[in-house]
């Protein structure tokens, strides 16, 4: 179980601590106010805020349970990608991104301040600066325990590391330091994961290869034999794949609520695109980060997919740790295999790009929870502007430096929480994940009706997420041994796995906001007048998109490439 | 404010370096590489990250000149 690193490995990986560190430590003397700080002065180049779109959602816990989901669920992982991820990435870069950006708000909070009102916006600014600190912790939590168990590293010390780096180039250089970090963050992911992909798919004897070791597993799983390599073949009913799911679910849970949901709203992913220099790049931005998106899966759920093979063939001597209840650990496929094929230097080159991805997450976390404690919590509720810019943009710097520092250590203490108490963590993220569905309805209707109120979005986003919370209460998904995965209320209805479970709790939520908010709407008088409404709604804003350049330079022309793309990937693996 | 590209391309070039020199150094020691199924994978990487950090350092630089 245990692997031991050499001197190398530990050299790569202090190589790039001090190129992260010290990109902070350049980047500082341009952070002169609070404008260039959390908001990176708006001057960021379309390809770099795209990849560091890209690179923020590449996060631990995206890269462990992909992977890990990739040997439970095999090639049915990659619709979080090809129908959970791009159509909603096309959706936000066409049809979203000129209101968002064009409003000129600083965050997806204060799009709904100037959209509907203030109470809309208070709503959404807490509940999600509570699920960054918490989304953060728990990846550092998962993390630490990671290189606890296999490395040997003390928790305590490889938590505190990793965080207080974190803290040290986001605390200097702000949002351009998180985001120029996540571009050579993605490129050493992509290059330290990418000999497991090739190491691993040679010794199982390729692609045709691992079809053919799969089929004996899969069918005396009750499947069919090539379940695990395609991708819609099976979900004409939900028992026929491992997912659980049939096509409608996926198509309609995954590929619009929970996608659009995350993707369109998730301020920790948009405010990448906040930063690009123009309204133009930031069109860009989602669409530049669909193109590495849509190749992901080969990098991350392949690896997984062969897990499957060598855990089954006693020969290979592939292990993973065991739950207390037997099952294995599925978060650890991805060390484990690190562990399998790599030796000392790429070794370490792998375990740089596991630390990697769990920054370029964490300080999306932290730059998005500084952003909006600071404009929309600090700035509106406690110290209002007072008019003088420059003094304004020096307080508002220290509040969002200081706001930095507080982050880090609420996501470390987290971090504890998660380590004590595992259940109300997991408990607390799904609660959470209901968030994202019902802000979406809100988000969308504000945006392509004019009529649309404030009162009637505010008590739609509260009932979404009340009703999908009273769902969970009394729904059970197959197995579940704790009150955690629902039906802590009574037992009405039983799913055969938990994804399905979610699905259905996003599907809720999402067509009980969307229905309360039209429907209040049509009972409530409308307080916003078109002139206020001007750049936020579709219909109020006038369409002066002259793009420049070559059609494949232009949002539209990107657009059609990546969704060309990624239709033949999906009959591919069909 | 700065081009990325630099402190990758400097960074990708130092780490392919370290490797490919890690490589050639334990070529010789063939039940290290038994794991990456006899294959000298840190020369094959490391060469390809020296590649990938000249170029980016190319386009950075030829860029500063324009």
């Amino acid at each position: 179980m245990r692997l031991d690193l050499s001197w190398i490995d530990y050299l790569i990986m202090i190589i790039y601590f001090i190129f992260v560190l010290g990109i902070g430590w350049f980047l500082r003397k341009f952070m002169k106010n609070a404008n260039a700080f959390l908001e990176a002065g708006r001057s960021i180049p379309a390809w770099v805020a795209g990849l560091a779109f890209i690179s923020t959602n590449l996060g631990a816990l995206e890269v462990m349970g992909m992977t890990g989901s990739g040997m439970k669920y095999g090639m049915l992982t990659t619709h979080f990608y090809w129908i959970g991820a791009i159509p909603a990435m096309i959706f936000l870069a066409l049809f979203m991104m000129p209101f968002y950006y064009g409003s000129k708000a600083r965050s997806v909070p204060e799009f709904l301040k100037l959209r509907y009102d203030e109470k809309t916006r208070g709503l959404n600014a807490i509940l999600f600066a509570i699920m960054t600190i918490l989304a953060s912790g728990i990846s550092m939590y998962a993390l630490a325990i990671l290189m606890e168990k296999v490395l040997g590293w003390d928790f305590n010390m490889s938590l505190w590391v990793s965080a207080l780096i974190v803290l040290g180039y986001t605390y200097l250089g702000g949002l351009s330091s998180a985001i120029y970090n996540e571009v050579l963050q993605f490129f050493i992911i992509v290059i330290g994961l990418l000999p497991l992909v090739f190491l691993s798919l040679k010794d199982v004897g390729g692609w045709s290869g691992l079809k053919e070791s799969l089929a004996p597993i899969t069918t005396s799983g009750g499947y069919a034999a090539d379940t695990f390599t395609t991708t819609w073949k099976y979900t004409s009913e939900a028992s026929g794949n491992p997912l659980g799911v049939e096509w409608f679910g996926i198509l309609f849970g995954l590929g619009f609520v929970l996608s659009f949901g995350y993707w369109c709203t998730n301020f920790l992913i948009v405010q990448r695109a906040f930063a690009a220099e123009s309204k133009s790049a930031a069109r860009k931005v989602p669409l530049i980060g669909a193109i590495p998106k849509m190749f992901i899966p080969f990098l991350i759920i392949v690896p997984g997919i062969i897990a499957i093979v060598l855990f089954n063939d006693p020969a290979k001597g592939f292990t993973l740790p065991l739950d207390a209840g037997g099952k294995p650990i599925y978060d650890y496929t991805i060390i484990m295999l690190l562990k399998q094929y790599l030796p000392a230097g790429v070794l370490g080159l792998g375990i740089t790009a596991l630390l990697a991805s769990f920054m370029s997450g964490m300080a999306g976390n932290v730059s998005a929870f500084n952003t909006v404690w600071t404009y929309d919590i600090y700035q509106s509720y406690i110290r209002k502007r007072t008019g003088d810019e420059e003094a304004d943009g020096k307080h508002y710097l220290t509040v969002g430096r200081i706001a930095t520092i507080a982050g880090v250590l609420l996501s470390i203490a987290a971090a504890y929480i998660a380590g004590k108490f595992g259940n109300i963590m997991d408990f607390l993220q799904t609660i959470f994940s209901m968030i994202n569905a019902p802000l979406f309805a809100v988000i969308f209707l504000g945006m392509f009706w004019k009529r649309t109120t404030g009162h009637a979005a505010f008590t739609g986003l509260l009932s979404g997420f009340l009703l999908a919370l009273l769902h969970h209460g009394l729904t059970v998904p197959a197995g579940a041994t704790t009150l955690v995965k629902g039906g802590w209320i009574t037992n009405l209805h039983t799913y055969p796995v938990e994804m399905a479970q979610n699905f259905w709790t996003a599907i809720i939520a999402f067509t009980v906001a969307t229905t309360v908010t039209v429907g209040l709407t049509l009972i409530t008088k409308r307080l916003k007048t078109d002139e206020e409404l001007y750049g936020l709604v579709y219909s109020l804003t006038p369409r002066t998109l002259a793009e420049e350049g070559p059609w494949y330079q232009r949002p539209v022309g990107l657009a059609i490439i990546v969704g060309v793309i990624c239709v033949i990937l999906s009959i591919l693996f069909w | 404010m700065v081009d990325i590209r630099i402190p990758i391309g400097m960074m990708f070039t130092i780490l392919g370096v370290l490797i490919t020199v890690f490589g050639f150094i334990t070529t010789s020691n063939a039940g290290m590489y038994q794991k990456s199924l006899n294959i000298n994978v840190n020369i094959i990487m490391g060469i390809l990250m020296l590649i990938f950090g000249l170029i980016m350092l190319f386009f950075a630089f030829k860029k500063k000149k324009a």
